[in-house]
């Protein structure tokens, strides 16, 4: 089963190093993990998607848990949660192909932020399942590279992951 | 505030957390550091090998409930330092490690003894640093000292590039702020009346105490709390100590080579209260048929321990001796039952038993005549045999006088942490239990010994092999014994003497109280030298996976 944790951490030298040390140590599996800044500039917040069970979920927060530079650590359920990703994508086009591709990035309410006589680049945002769609219907005309940012996510209302109490 | 040397703020931070011995060994880039420790009044003792400044500083702190500290220089000095620190981490030991650097300027260009000792240290210390501007010394060794010492003990690494002992700072030591670091100590009341429930209902209590119940100096309210559940008691190889062995409720040790009534009671028990123990895969054999009737409670001080190895059912995280205290306001005095009867008829059934004999010396006799001779003595063991006949027949009775690489089972430990011992208790008569493989991996800290006058006994349990793994060869690779023969080198009473010290040994078995006696009254480091049987055997023992109910009892 796939999990997303939130992880608020000190902004600091060396503590993805921990985190990532941590589950490879563990034998935890990253799915994917994102790190940004907060509002905070002394803290980080990462998103952790993690692969197993409810046991290895448990360990894998209370390991977290551990670890001085982490100051929070969060399980956030999907069902109330809204994740999302970013890809850009380089997709192969020609004069025959373009309006195709353009008429697939408008149905999945993509952009097009690069084009050239042989190619265009491909914005996209949303969750996990549209990325992999997108990319999934971009893959019959060539996709020459892709980059995605891995999730981040939040949970929905006024309940909120920080470093204070 | 006061400005001073990135150096002199290092020796006023350790002044500051009332520091009193330092285990170390200089190199170029301590330089500077070694200089102010010079003029100030720590006590330094010179080892001959940075790993056994980590293990006297591991041996200082399980003796004595303080920090042990370790200095050593940078690249190869760190690296060293790296088995000491581990076995530190493995049992819970607070030491704080200090290593040198090169300049801040050169980190990550290869320069000369450069070691990424942080990255190398990060997943067996509780936490590192690595200090990038003198100004941040005082913080660090501050929080340091806080977080090797609070909530479950663990080693902290600090390295010290060499231009930041050289930078000057305005003194301040500023006080702790940790946002992402919170000990545990309150219980949880409602789960504390549950686990008082359950015991106070239950027909077969057992309690299971480790290493963790010393650490909180706990064994008061452990032996509270059996005497009024009339619940047996068997403890780790870390808890041994934390419940007197020679009590009608002790079980002795559990596990791999416990006691075979502790396994059998265990295997018993309709409720194991686990105590400071992690339900290691030494004690537990094979998990899925570990104490299969018994609902658990586990107490422990680290959240991430409980629920990691066996599903608990009564969870309680807390340092243990709150947690005790807490219990015992909730239970009531328990009637003696059929099920102590019971674990009496084992006890008398199955005892820890071997073979005497007239001609050989039996490892396990000598173990039983310094009990005889020195039953307060603070004992240290190496790793394997030794260990396991010094677990199962000394009669422990005081916690922190068991002193052994129980995690991590370090081959070499058991001499630099002796030394570390009787640092921090000189009063207090310090033996070594040694096998010959054990006490050559760090036998040059003799000379530690000597010059310093640190007067450790080592009581050498010789058989000229690597008893423990020749074992496992005899009994389960066909007696094919590749490569644990090490010979009747070196001549230990020899080694000894050129070092200084006093070498005795004993051949016979009509020779060890002898040899025993003039040892324990030498007031020198003493290495004694029985020989044993090559093939006498740790019993009784549970194969590694099988199952606790699986133990065998083997002959000699």
């Amino acid at each position: 089963m796939k999990h997303t944790i939130a992880v608020i951490v000190e902004n600091k030298p060396g503590v993805l190093t921990r985190i990532s040390g941590l589950f490879s140590r563990r034998g935890f599996n990253i799915e994917s993990l994102s790190v940004g800044a907060t509002d905070n500039p002394a803290y980080s917040r990462m998103t952790i998607s993690v692969e197993g069970d409810d046991v290895v979920l448990e360990q894998v927060v209370k390991q977290l848990s551990k670890l001085i530079n982490v100051i929070r650590v969060s399980r956030l359920d999907p069902e109330e949660s809204v994740e999302r990703e970013l890809a850009i994508i380089k997709v192969s086009a020609n004069k025959d192909t373009r309006s195709e591709i353009m008429q697939i990035v408008s149905v999945f309410r993509a952009r097009i932020i690069d084009v050239s006589p042989r190619s265009l680049i491909i914005e996209v945002t949303g969750d996990e399942k549209k990325v992999d769609a997108l990319q999934q219907m971009l893959r019959q005309f060539g996709i020459k590279e892709m980059a995605r940012t891995g999730k981040v996510s939040m949970v929905r209302g006024s309940k909120v992951v920080q470093a204070g109490p | 505030m006061v400005r001073m040397t990135g150096a002199e703020a290092i020796i006023e931070c350790l002044r500051r957390e009332g520091v009193e011995v330092i285990f170390g060994l200089p190199g170029g880039v301590l330089l500077p550091l070694y200089d102010a420790l010079y003029s100030s009044e720590l006590r330094h003792i010179l080892v001959r090998h940075e790993q056994a400044a980590a293990h006297a500083a591991d041996g200082y702190a399980r003796a004595t409930g303080r920090v042990g500290v370790c200095l050593a220089t940078s690249g190869p000095g760190a690296t060293n330092l790296v088995t000491g620190i581990a076995t530190a981490y493995m049992d819970s030991v607070p030491i704080v490690a200090m290593t040198g650097q090169v300049n801040t300027g050169l980190i990550g260009k290869d320069a000369f003894q450069e070691a990424d000792i942080t990255g190398i240290t990060m997943p067996i210390t509780k936490h590192n640093y690595l200090i990038k501007s003198s100004r941040d010394i005082p913080r660090v060794f501050r929080e340091a000292f806080y977080i090797a010492r609070t909530g479950r003990p663990g080693p902290v690494l600090i390295d010290l590039p060499r231009d930041i002992t050289v930078d000057e700072l305005e003194f301040d030591y500023p006080e702790i702020n940790l946002p992402g670091y919170n000990p545990s100590t309150k219980v949880h009341q409602l789960q504390i009346r549950r686990a008082a429930e359950v015991l106070m209902a239950a027909e077969r209590p057992v309690i299971y105490a480790g290493g963790g119940v010393r650490y909180a100096d706990a064994h008061e309210e452990l032996f509270q709390l059996a005497t009024r559940l009339n619940a047996p008691v068997t403890t780790t190889l870390m808890g041994m100590g934390c419940f007197p062995t020679d009590h009608p409720l002790s079980l002795g040790m559990l596990g791999m080579h416990g006691t075979k009534y502790a396994n059998l009671a265990v295997q018993e028990a309709d409720v194991l209260l686990a105590v400071g123990a992690r339900f290691d895969d030494r004690v537990t054999g094979k998990i899925a048929s570990f104490a299969p009737k018994a609902r658990i409670i586990h107490i422990d001080v680290d959240a991430a321990e409980i629920g990691k190895n066996v599903r608990v059912d009564i969870p309680i995280v807390g340092d243990a001796k709150i947690a005790l205290t807490e219990l015992l306001k909730h239970v009531q005095q328990r009637p003696w039952t059929e099920w102590n009867e019971k674990i009496l008829m084992w006890k008398k059934e199955y005892p820890l038993r071997y073979t005497r004999d007239e001609n050989v010396i039996k490892p396990q006799f000598v173990i039983e005549k310094i009990c005889e001779l020195c039953p307060d003595a603070i004992i240290v063991t190496e790793v394997g045999q030794n260990q396991m006949w010094a677990a199962q027949f000394f009669k422990h009775k005081h916690p922190r006088k068991f002193i052994t690489s129980g995690g991590l089972g370090t081959m070499g430990y058991g001499f630099p942490a002796a030394i570390g011992a009787k640092v921090g208790r000189p009063e207090c008569e310090v033996i070594d239990i040694a096998g010959d493989g054990s006490f050559q991996m760090n036998i040059q800290e003799l000379a530690t010994a000597v010059v310093n006058d640190i007067p450790v006994k080592i009581a050498i349990l010789n058989n000229g092999v690597l008893g423990m793994v020749r074992q496992w060869q005899t009994l389960f690779f066909g007696r094919r014994y590749s490569h644990t023969t090490l010979g009747d080198v070196p001549d230990f009473v020899k080694v000894a003497e050129a070092y200084g010290a006093l070498g005795l040994r004993a051949t016979k078995p009509s020779e060890v109280e002898d040899v025993l006696k003039e040892g324990l009254a030498s007031d020198r480091p003493t290495v004694m030298d029985f020989i044993v049987h090559r093939d006498e055997k740790v019993s009784p023992m549970v194969p590694a996976g099988a199952s606790l109910s699986e133990i065998l009892e083997l002959d000699s």
